[in-house]
């Protein structure tokens, strides 16, 4: 187990780097606490899964240092980083049975066969495998195999941390669930440091203490689930987290005051100083906003689009001149039908200069 | 109520008729020809299983069958492991693949006769680079002379032809295998062999069966080069069955014992191919 820090880290795979684009990584500065469980929450291409293989040594960084516990292991390679590793698609050794597989990391590293023995029983318990150690471990279905795979991670006890390349994408829906819940059990139980690398904000919500949200390259905000969902630091987060994400409309701010359409908004940072920013937005998530009743005053006036009945909520398409803003209406609520007027959370409504959160940066 | 109709069979007349013609009719010519006799002017008496009897009994077909099948063991043994060894050390992408890929090719694309031709004139211990050389070196070598010299220069010249089919072959399984499986091998502190033996090797399964009863089929039924390059000579020192079939057929004019031969042929490769799939394949149906 271990604390991670990356300091400066930065990567690109060409060979002569020059412009911006030609950098997969950009710059991570960030620090792990032992015994957390971290996601890397992003969109595809956003550099995750190269953050991953300079972490666990598959990569060297073209720039920067990582440390375990303080020291750098920037130079040493995989098996010498004392890491583990479950990938998008199981990794299961076709030739050897479920309980080889499990064998096999501790064998590699000269294990006698008494704790190899312990170890892999203790770890087949935990991922309920035990009634099938003696079976080839090709016959399993993809949960199965993937299972083998965290369990190969875990049965070695000088693990620094576990590493999860997006591991439940092959896994059948209705398994996911469960898998999902396992690995957050598991965490519990082993308190190794795991890092989920993700694409599915359920997943990395749900699993992570903390989450990193990247894009381009670059960390947008770290921050535990309900920041990144109360408060976004940048409207990419607000937007890529959420579903649907958060509204983001034009806006200008006067004075302390923030408008939209020349009406007065209230937010909870319009007080902030935005001067010099090019592009002025405030954000505000559909969950926050609610539809005027006739003894409210002001509010935007709307007209309802469509609804979309999401189960126990609906999802209310509103249209604004160019603008469309969406409205999470709990079950069992009105929806005015034509024009109407939105009224929004000033607790949870902010304003972001240039994309990010006013006041912050 | 019938629905049903037949005219549908219509469409596969032209494939019947394909298969028929190069297939059925010359293997049926072949039966027929097995169990007749004749002495020319196109007549034929019927001679039961004798000519199976005379070819099964006969020394010089134990002779060539021994032979052939040491011939081809051979082959295996040595074009099987060294295919996979060059597959192995072989660039997996860049430029240096393309040209791996185009060079292990090339003995492909030659012509059988041109291969034979090209070792008969190679080896020659007088004039050839390889002969001289050979002789140069000290070694007593002339394969026109010497039936161990022979041996040494027809498998030389398969292991050259061929072993590229099993490189091609096994490179195409080496590649199809994904990254995460030799990241995750390094991660768990797998050894070079242990990474070959538990991934590369079992992935490999497949195109190693396919490589194999090529391989085998191939050089069971080997002709062209060796009749090029040594005539089946010294003596009958490289006459493998092929070869000798030919010389019972057209040199001979045998038909009844040479078609008897062309069954018996048939049948022992048809076996041993069907035994080698068998084998290999047992461990995946389970």
């Amino acid at each position: 187990m271990a604390r991670i820090e990356l300091d400066n880290l930065a990567h690109s795979y060409a060979s002569r780097p020059q412009a911006d684009s030609d950098w997969a990584l950009k710059r991570i500065h960030l620090e792990w606490r032992d015994g957390g469980a971290y996601a890397l929450l992003g969109p595809s291409g956003c550099g995750k899964s190269t953050l991953l293989n300079l972490i666990s040594g598959l990569l060297t960084p073209s720039q920067g240092r990582i440390l375990f516990d303080g020291q750098d292991v920037t130079q040493l390679p995989p098996d010498q980083r004392h890491i583990a590793q479950v990938f998008q698609f199981p990794v299961v050794y076709d030739t050897m049975t479920v309980y080889d597989n499990l064998a096999f990391p501790l064998r590699n590293r000269g294990a006698s066969p008494a704790q190899v023995d312990a170890r892999v029983r203790d770890i087949a318990e935990m991922l309920e495998l035990s009634d099938i150690l003696s079976e080839r471990a090709s016959g399993l279905g993809a949960d199965g195999k993937q299972k083998i795979s965290m369990g190969r991670g875990l049965v070695r006890e000088d693990v620094n941390v576990i590493m999860f390349d997006e591991p439940l994408t092959v896994i059948d829906p209705h398994l996911k669930w469960k898998l999902r819940s396992k690995l957050k059990e598991l965490h519990q139980k082993v308190k190794v440091t795991m890092i989920y690398v993700t694409h599915d904000q359920t997943e990395a919500l749900t699993f992570a203490d903390e989450v990193v949200v990247m894009q381009d390259g670059e960390v947008v905000q770290v921050g535990a689930p309900v920041d990144l969902f109360e408060r976004p630091a940048h409207t990419f987060v607000g937007h890529f987290i959420g579903s649907p994400g958060m509204n983001i409309l034009p806006c200008e701010v006067k004075g302390g005051a923030a408008f939209y359409r020349g009406e007065h908004v209230e937010a909870a940072n319009a007080g902030a100083t935005v001067n010099g920013a090019a592009k002025l937005e405030i954000g505000v998530r559909p969950e926050f906003i609610r539809f005027a009743g006739p003894e409210d005053k002001g509010g935007a006036a709307v007209e309802v689009v469509h609804v979309a009945d999401a189960g126990r909520h609906r999802i209310v398409e509103t249209r604004i001149g160019q603008d469309r803003i969406y409205v999470l209406s709990p079950e069992g609520a009105d929806i005015p039908s034509g024009g109407a007027r939105l009224l929004f959370d000033p607790e949870k409504t902010r304003v972001y200069a240039d994309g990010w959160l006013a006041g912050e940066q | 109520m019938k629905t049903e109709n037949q005219r549908a069979w219509w469409l596969v007349a032209p494939v019947v008729l394909l298969v028929a013609f190069n297939a059925l009719v010359p293997l049926m010519t072949v039966v027929n020809y097995s169990v007749q006799e004749t002495f020319g002017n196109n007549q034929f008496f019927w001679h039961g299983v004798g000519w199976f009897q005379d070819v099964l009994n006969s020394e010089r077909f134990h002779a060539a069958l021994g032979r052939q099948l040491l011939f081809t063991a051979i082959i295996l043994v040595i074009e099987i492991p060294l295919g996979v060894a060059i597959a192995l050390c072989m660039p997996k992408k860049g430029f240096w693949a393309s040209v791996c890929l185009v060079l292990m090719a090339l003995p492909l694309l030659i012509p059988w006769n041109v291969v034979g031709a090209m070792w008969n004139i190679f080896a020659l211990p007088d004039i050839g680079l390889l002969g001289y050389a050979l002789n140069a070196a000290g070694f007593d070598y002339d394969y026109t002379q010497q039936p161990l010299s022979a041996w040494f220069t027809v498998i030389l010249m398969d292991v050259w032809h061929w072993t590229s089919l099993v490189v091609l072959l096994a490179y195409a399984g080496l590649v199809a295998i994904p990254d995460a499986y030799y990241q995750a091998a390094k991660i768990d502190g797998a050894s070079a062999w242990k990474v070959f033996r538990h991934i590369q090797l079992p992935k490999m399964n497949r195109v190693l069966t396919i490589a194999i009863l090529l391989r085998f089929m191939d050089s069971f039924m080997i002709y062209t080069e060796p009749f090029v390059l040594t005539g089946g000579g010294p003596g009958n020192a490289t006459t493998f069955l092929s070869i000798d079939l030919v010389k019972i057929a057209l040199g001979q004019f045998d038909l009844g014992p040479a078609a008897a031969m062309s069954l018996i042929y048939f049948v022992i490769t048809l076996a041993v191919s069907w035994l080698f799939f068998t084998l290999m394949t047992r461990n995946e149906a389970k």
